[in-house]
């Protein structure tokens, strides 16, 4: 009882950072702001994945959530690369 | 019950955090500071959440449950990467910022 309850605040807790991030992503006044809540909304699903593991009671979140962590990843250093030399692979 | 109330506190604390980062990434004024909520409060926040994870999944199915520590130990490694590299996009692109920027010095080969 109070795992589911504390479950479902937790996802409300996410789903509004993840509405904030989406906020910034669209606000964002540069596109390094942009990048950056690109990347925060990747660890968030990875957190609410996590959570939908727990609430479901199973195993298979586990590794999306893995793949999902390598390519937040590699799609940050990526778009970086990108910003800093107008090229990824030179 | 005792469990319970363990996984309820670290999904709690965990999602707290997390939700102060996006606060922050909102919030703060530019980008230099902005950099500070998601790298180091969300990354807390997710080690928490898998914390709980780990220690549900254990009690449940009676054996350890480690795999969690992978994404966790994945996310401590490259969470300070990108948050190094998107610094130095953003001083590339000298974006705006609430302090000047340094003066680079003369006899400095690079960056």
């Amino acid at each position: 009882m109070i795992l589911q309850t504390s479950i479902v605040i937790a996802f409300a807790m996410m789903s509004l950072a993840m509405l904030l991030n989406l906020w910034r992503l669209v606000r964002g006044p540069d596109t390094p702001d942009r990048i950056l809540a690109l990347d925060t909304l990747f660890i968030n699903t990875i957190a609410l994945l996590v959570l939908g593991g727990i609430h479901f009671d199973s195993n298979v979140y586990f590794e999306a959530a893995l793949v999902l962590a390598m390519m937040g990843f590699i799609g940050t250093a990526a778009f970086c690369k990108y910003l800093l030399r107008g090229d990824i692979i030179e | 019950m005792l469990i319970e109330i363990l996984v309820s506190l670290f999904l709690l604390i965990g999602a707290g955090f997390a939700l102060i980062g996006s606060i922050g990434l909102v919030r703060l004024p530019d980008f230099f500071t902005r950099l500070h909520g998601p790298t180091k409060a969300t990354t807390l926040g997710i080690g928490g959440m898998l914390i709980a994870s780990m220690i549900y999944f254990s009690v449940q199915t009676g054996q350890l449950s480690l795999h969690e520590l992978l994404v966790a130990l994945f996310l401590f490694m490259t969470a300070p990467v990108s948050a190094h590299l998107l610094a130095k996009a953003a001083l590339h692109l000298k974006v705006r910022s609430i302090r000047p920027y340094p003066v680079e010095s003369e006899n400095r080969e690079g960056r």
